[in-house]
């Protein structure tokens, strides 16, 4: 193992900022705001609680835009070029969110923040999963 | 238009994903690559966010009922099924190959990422078949509270 990229205060203040605004969001109306449960519920239409989500989630869409903006480094990206591995990721992630009941935000800080016991295992998994499937297709395939 | 106000949080969530690097699908592998060239960032994204969250939480908590009334979260359910389990690995195994989790996936869209672009609706499309063939989100019908 060797340590490379590491952007420890940034990596802090982003974390820090995501945090206090699912914390705010809870306090707001008492509903976790993590942010597969979000994006999912908006397609059950029959609930009559819609437009707090869509509008969480373009003031996320729109936050990122901006910082992107001002400060340009934040909008590096890398990614493998192949995007049917982005549509079968994409199906992996919509499908194994919500038969688990949550992402990274939904368990891994609101679960994990307020105690639950479903959200500490639930973050093993998913980072167990993600570091063989990290592991296996850079050093094995 | 009181859900207005959750344009607020909401930017505060996709300024601090863009802060903290987790919209680099590049840097979110360099997290997950433990035996390659590792990067511990996203260690305190998630460090960072878990505390800020409980801290706050313990205060905002403390209040008898929501700021926009309504009811407070039920306390978390204990229960660890199959379900659980399976979801998460395959949410893992997807985040693993791309490098997008739910919310950096949307932070990219306002910049129109040809990734995030194919990746989203995709994303949502696994999710509407969770919804309408696996039973997901329809927690009530379980007695359980919902994780997110």
């Amino acid at each position: 193992m060797t340590i490379t990229d590491f952007t420890p205060w940034s990596a802090l203040l982003g974390g820090i900022l995501i945090g206090t605004a699912s914390a705010w969001a809870l306090a707001l109306n008492g509903k976790i705001p993590g942010i597969s449960g979000l994006c999912s519920r908006i397609l059950l239409v029959e609930r009559d609680d819609t437009a707090w989500r869509v509008f969480f989630l373009t003031g996320l869409v729109g936050g990122a835009a901006l910082l992107f903006r001002l400060i340009p480094d934040t909008a590096a990206f890398g990614m493998a070029p192949s995007l049917t591995l982005v549509v079968v990721a994409g199906f992996l992630v919509g499908i194994g969110t919500r038969v688990s009941g949550g992402c990274t935000s939904g368990h891994g800080i609101c679960g994990i923040g307020r105690g639950s016991r479903r959200s500490i295992v639930a973050t093993l998994v998913f980072m167990g999963t993600a570091i063989v499937t990290v592991y296996l297709m850079r050093h094995v395939l | 238009m009181r859900a207005l106000v959750f344009l607020l949080p909401g930017a505060l969530f996709g300024a601090g994903l863009a802060i903290s690097g987790m919209t680099n699908p590049a840097k979110v592998k360099g997290f997950l690559d433990l035996t390659g060239n590792w990067d511990p960032s996203l260690m305190l994204v998630m460090g960072g966010g878990l505390v800020a969250f409980a801290l706050w939480n313990l205060l905002l908590q403390r209040r008898t009922q929501p700021i926009l009334g309504g009811e407070k979260p039920a306390a978390p359910s204990r229960e660890i099924d199959a379900r659980l389990i399976a979801g998460a690995a395959l949410f893992g195994v997807g985040w693993g190959l791309a490098g997008f989790c739910p919310g950096p996936a949307l932070a990219n869209l306002g910049v129109i990422r040809t990734e995030a672009v194919v990746f989203v609706p995709t994303m949502v499309a696994g999710m509407w078949i969770a919804q309408r063939f696996l039973g997901a989100d329809r927690t009530s019908a379980t007695n359980r509270s919902p994780d997110s």
